[in-house]
């Protein structure tokens, strides 16, 4: 199981959700998706939608400032 | 999915503004595990034209002179501070510096989420335009039936 990262701290809606898709749809089964996320609109719906398209999250902590680090596993 | 959430856009402006709202929907519906159609209409089909710039795109004389005044994605005014052309360049150097995504940025992350697109059958034969003249991305030409059954069950929004 590998863990792949994304880091949407500087994204705006969409590209937000949309970079957490593609890059969703590109890992394999099974592996983890690190993304590192601010607070607000990301935080509060990209757990929630990765959630609502069937896949896991493992975790979400606090890493500094408004930056949260949220793990999906595919 | 049995119950698939969906959203279904009707593109009918050609400006930038508009179609990066169309857009944004589109992708962000797309991202968060919505099926999304988009059926452009009349204005709206310049968004999908092959040709981005100004071409003469047309079957004659007439709408081939429309083809040209009305352009292609990178051609499309802005329905506000258009300042003769320079407003969507503005509009754009803004979205780049602040690191929002332009609207080609978008159309590609709309393809790349497999977001559908139409066209309208009725309006491009008005204006002279084949499927041949838009991306390829575009999957189909339909009429008004086939968008009422293909958004049917799901938002649908004007733009």
């Amino acid at each position: 199981m590998a863990v792949h990262t994304l880091d949407i701290t500087k994204e705006h809606c969409p590209m937000t959700f949309v970079k957490t898709k593609l890059k969703l749809a590109q890992i394999p089964e099974g592996d983890v998706l690190e993304v590192l996320l601010t607070e607000g609109e990301p935080l509060n719906n990209v757990p929630r939608s990765a959630t609502e398209q069937g896949y896991k999250v493992l975790s979400i902590d606090h890493v500094e400032g408004n930056v949260h680090k949220v793990l999906i596993q595919k | 999915m049995a119950d698939k959430k969906k959203l279904s856009l009707i593109a009918f402006s050609g400006e930038f503004d508009k179609l990066t709202a169309v857009f944004t929907l589109a992708t962000g519906a797309a991202a968060v595990g919505y099926e999304v159609n988009i059926f452009f209409t009349f204005w709206g089909l310049d968004a999908i034209k092959k040709k981005k710039g100004r071409s003469f795109v047309g079957g004659n004389w007439l709408t081939k002179l429309f083809g040209f005044m009305m352009g292609g994605l990178s051609a499309t005014p802005t329905s506000r501070f258009n300042f003769f052309g320079i407003g969507p360049k503005i509009f754009r150097s803004l979205m780049k510096k602040n690191n929002v995504a332009t609207l080609e940025e978008l159309v590609d992350a709309a393809n790349a989420l497999g977001v559908n697109l139409y066209a309208c059958e009725m309006a491009m034969h008005v204006l002279g335009l084949e499927q041949k003249d838009f991306i390829h991305e575009v999957k189909d030409t339909l009429g008004v039936a086939t968008f009422l059954e293909i958004s049917e069950g799901g938002r649908t929004l004007f733009i």
